[in-house]
């Protein structure tokens, strides 16, 4: 079982493994790997603490209902999952601050998480904006052959790779 | 067989948890939880995420398709619209390359101890998808549908099977792995 406590594998051989699974998820649960429902999800969940049943009237949580679904267990999973894998590799390590971003900018936390902040609030904005992320669009839509996907994988890309130039 | 199970609901919290858990272990070995190699990625320095990307959209594309065929699985295709998938899709991007991680990955990267996508990102994504849930009603309304044009596939909309397409696809990507390899990406 070596082969569990690699650090890296070929990156083909877990784009299979993601295939595979993508498969088994479409036989075991008719349903494509996707994350970022899941956001809108837990949002509207906290936002239930603070505001109460109020927030499950909100037009788009009548749509993506404030609870706990099948597309949720799997965010949860992916973090055990990682944990896992990075554990037995002996990887796992708290991060402050990732070392490219050092390299550039210092190790100063606040200057990353802020960074990270923003970028997530503009991410999180942005994919429920065009109805998926690079897992529910970029893999599972594009694996279905689906044209909405297709053009919403590119935009991610073209997006993505012009902020990260402007950054770096 | 497949219909009871897939409406058994604690059944499938448990799959999905399972699916999980094993994508998370993936994302992690192929080291796309980590910022650097996403970042590596979108400044064109390092291939790793377009390589996992595209083996799994090949792998599934023939896959699920053998499934459907075989009448043992449904497509779920996400509808969309210019007015959602390109301009969300340029957001999302912007974020992409802000942030340095995505949805799937910045939970994977939690898991294996980057502070920067728990106090950072993960908060960010929720400030913006409720600040979406919030603004939903109005882009929906001026925005969310222009353009509009379904559950489309390419096969769809070509009016082919979806195998000839399938197959010059799966052709053309073992062409661009090759490409890459050779070049040194």
């Amino acid at each position: 079982m070596e082969w569990l406590k690699m650090e890296q594998w070929s990156p083909y051989a877990v784009g299979i493994g993601i295939g595979l699974l993508s498969c088994l998820t479409f036989f075991f649960s008719n349903k494509p790997i996707g994350c970022s429902t899941a956001l809108s999800r837990t949002s509207g969940m906290l936002e239930s603490l603070v505001r109460g049943g109020k927030v499950a009237e909100k037009a788009y949580y009548k749509e993506f209902a404030p609870s706990i679904d099948w597309e949720w267990m799997l965010v949860l999973g992916i973090f055990i999952g990682g944990f896992i894998s990075a554990k037995l590799s002996g990887q796992f390590q708290v991060v402050w601050v990732p070392m490219k971003w050092t390299a550039t900018f210092g190790n100063t936390p606040f200057l990353r998480w802020f960074t990270a902040l923003i970028g997530g609030t503009i991410m999180g904005f942005g994919a429920r904006w065009a109805g998926g992320c690079t897992s529910g669009h970029g893999i599972s839509g594009t694996l279905q052959l689906a044209v909405s996907s297709w053009i919403a994988a590119i935009c991610f890309f073209i997006g993505g790779i012009v902020t990260a130039m402007l950054i770096y | 067989m497949l219909k009871t199970l897939h409406a058994k609901e604690n059944f499938q919290l448990g799959i999905g948890l399972l699916v999980g858990i094993l994508f998370g272990f993936l994302l992690q070995k192929g080291g796309v939880t980590k910022y650097d190699v996403i970042i590596g990625q979108l400044l064109l320095t390092d291939f790793t995420v377009v390589k996992i990307m595209l083996s799994a959209m090949l792998t599934g594309m023939v896959g699920v398709h053998l499934l459907q065929s075989l009448g043992w699985a449904e497509l779920h295709p996400k509808p969309g619209s210019f007015g959602s998938v390109v301009i969300g899709g340029l957001i999302f991007g912007v974020g992409f390359g802000t942030l340095g991680y995505c949805p799937g990955t910045l939970a994977g990267a939690v898991g294996q101890g980057s502070l920067d996508a728990l106090f950072g990102g993960l908060i960010g994504l929720l400030l913006g998808a409720g600040l979406f849930a919030e603004f939903y009603p109005r882009l929906s309304k001026l925005i969310l549908n222009r353009g509009h044009f379904g559950e489309k596939t390419w096969p769809q909309l070509l009016k082919v099977n979806p195998w000839w397409l399938i197959f010059p696809v799966a052709l053309w990507l073992l062409n661009v792995f090759l490409w890459m390899e050779k070049s040194g990406l």
